[in-house]
């Protein structure tokens, strides 16, 4: 374990709200808006940590523990996710596996406190994020499993060291659907656009944020920090891949992720300022063809 | 050296997914139209070291056949009978996309056990193939419009020709002149009868035609 790897969660959790106000910003900017500051997002979850929580009287402990279960799931996850090729803190065989199922604990937890509140919104709301997740993590598993195969190891370490410009000049056949595959599911699991509107707040429509009307105060300060934690988790995983740079520096090698990260989050800003959601019936189709792009990568690997 | 190949031939692939996921018929054309691009490109990248003026002419051909003629032709087809989307097909598009995922696999298994007289050029040839030639053969069957299923014959004849470009060097140019004036024949006689069935029926769904009606 490498003072490296300390720094890069430290980065993670520092810089982590960073991203959500990037896409903000760019999708002011694209509207002809100024926007809120950068930091906007940070001034949040401030703001709420002073407030107190309100509870229903209808809601369980279930309720209280969904966002901290939900915020030190990600915390753990944040542990295995390696930045810019070097290696996270954390790395043994099939940690692959914890990581997605830290993810999806995390989702459980914040499905459990929806459906805790007894309001049909929230458990609409709970009934689309299940589905939608349980068709993205496919992608998802299929995707990392074609990175496990073409760097023969089962731990998210090695195999994005494993990443380098050889890697690319080597399978660039296999790579191009498979960044495909895990930029929608970066999207689709972070409540981003084509799947979700993260700013709409008409209960109808809406997927992730109908399930947290309910919290407020230092609870829903967590499920902010954790939502931002999950897109700069996913986005390593896409960025790992699709900046490849890997030349044994630490500092060059973090500072290319990192700017691969700003670059990500203008690209889901530009995505979110051009594209209109799809509707309910599409979005299933969506997923499945990030399965399939993630099925052909996997098939080529394994060739 | 194959790493053109290789990609034309997932690109290949890929655009077989985007015709099985999507619904509008002009897109399909598209696609197909597509393929025949690549497959222009492919045969280039199969002599690309003995690269002569007739396979050169080859290349053109079916390019301009498979890539500009057949969609012209087929969108012809499709403003008279005045059809955008292919609506109800009789496998759903995301149960097709799934099917097409699990295709992918039983390609490469099938190929994987498959005694070749002479290496490929490219591992990805045979597999490729397969996929292709099936996915035409799923289209056909699983879609309502005769349109889709021209395209689908259409899709099938490209398969085939991934074989024999990929395995086989040097196929007499004869062969391979007569092979796509046979199938420009076919798709030629099958717009027309689009055109017909459209002018006599007011629809181009195929499923209807199975019953015969004596209308007097």
């Amino acid at each position: 374990m490498a003072i490296a790897s300390v720094v890069h969660v430290l980065l993670a959790l520092v810089c982590a709200p960073l991203m959500p106000g990037i896409v903000i910003r760019t999708k002011a900017l694209v509207a002809g808006r100024i926007g809120p500051p950068l930091l906007q997002p940070y001034f949040d979850v401030l703001k709420l940590l002073r407030k107190s929580a309100v509870y229903s009287r209808t809601t369980s402990g279930v309720f209280r523990a969904g966002p901290v279960v939900g915020l030190a799931a990600l915390l753990i996850a944040t542990l295995l996710v390696p930045f810019g090729g070097s290696a996270a803190v954390l790395a043994f065989p099939a940690d692959v596996v914890l990581f997605a199922y830290l993810l999806g604990l995390a989702r459980f937890v914040t499905v459990l406190a929806a459906l805790d509140t007894g309001s049909s919104f929230e458990g609409m709301g709970a009934s689309r994020e299940v589905t939608f997740s349980a068709l993205a993590e496919p992608a998802l598993l299929l995707g990392l499993a074609a990175i496990a195969c073409h760097t023969s190891s089962l731990s998210l370490s090695p195999m994005y060291a494993g990443l380098g410009p050889a890697a690319w000049t080597q399978a660039a056949a296999a790579f191009a659907p498979l960044a495909g595959a895990l930029l929608v599911v970066f999207l689709a699991e972070n409540a981003r656009m084509p799947v979700d509107d993260p700013t709409t707040h008409l209960e109808l429509t809406m997927i992730h944020e109908v399930m947290v009307l309910d919290h407020s105060g230092p609870d829903l300060a967590f499920i902010e920090y954790g939502s931002a934690l999950q897109l700069w988790l996913l986005g390593a995983l896409v960025v790992g891949l699709v900046v490849p740079v890997r030349t044994g520096s630490v500092w060059i090698d973090g500072a290319a992720a990192m700017a691969g990260m700003v670059a990500l989050a203008i690209v889901t800003g530009l995505i979110e300022s051009s594209m209109a959601r799809l509707r309910l019936l599409r979005v299933p189709q969506l997923l499945i063809g990030a399965s399939v792009l993630s099925t052909v990568a996997l098939v080529l690997m394994l060739r | 050296m194959s790493t053109w190949t290789d990609t034309i031939l997932v690109c290949l692939v890929l655009t077989g997914f985007v015709l099985l996921g999507s619904s509008r018929l002009l897109r399909h054309i598209r696609i197909v139209a597509a393929q025949g691009v690549l497959l222009a490109l492919l045969t280039l990248a199969a002599h690309q070291h003995a690269l002569s003026a007739r396979v050169l002419v080859l290349a053109v051909t079916i390019a301009t056949l498979k890539g500009a003629a057949f969609p012209w032709l087929l969108s012809r087809v499709l403003r008279t009978a005045d059809v955008r989307r292919e609506v109800e097909p009789f496998v759903s598009y995301n149960v097709s996309l799934l099917i097409g995922g699990l295709t992918l696999p039983v390609a490469f298994w099938l190929s994987a056990r498959l005694p070749l007289p002479a290496p490929p050029i490219s591992s990805l040839v045979v597999p490729v193939a397969f996929f292709t030639t099936l996915l035409g053969l799923f289209v056909i069957v699983s879609r309502r419009k005769a349109l889709t299923q021209v395209l689908g014959y259409l899709v099938l004849e490209n398969g085939i020709y991934v074989f024999g470009v990929g395995l086989t060097a040097d196929v007499p140019m004869v062969v391979e002149f007569g092979v796509l004036l046979d199938v420009f024949v076919a798709v030629f006689v099958m717009g027309i009868a689009i055109f017909h069935i459209n002018r006599e029926f007011d629809h181009i769904d195929a499923d209807q035609l199975a019953a015969l009606h004596d209308w007097t």
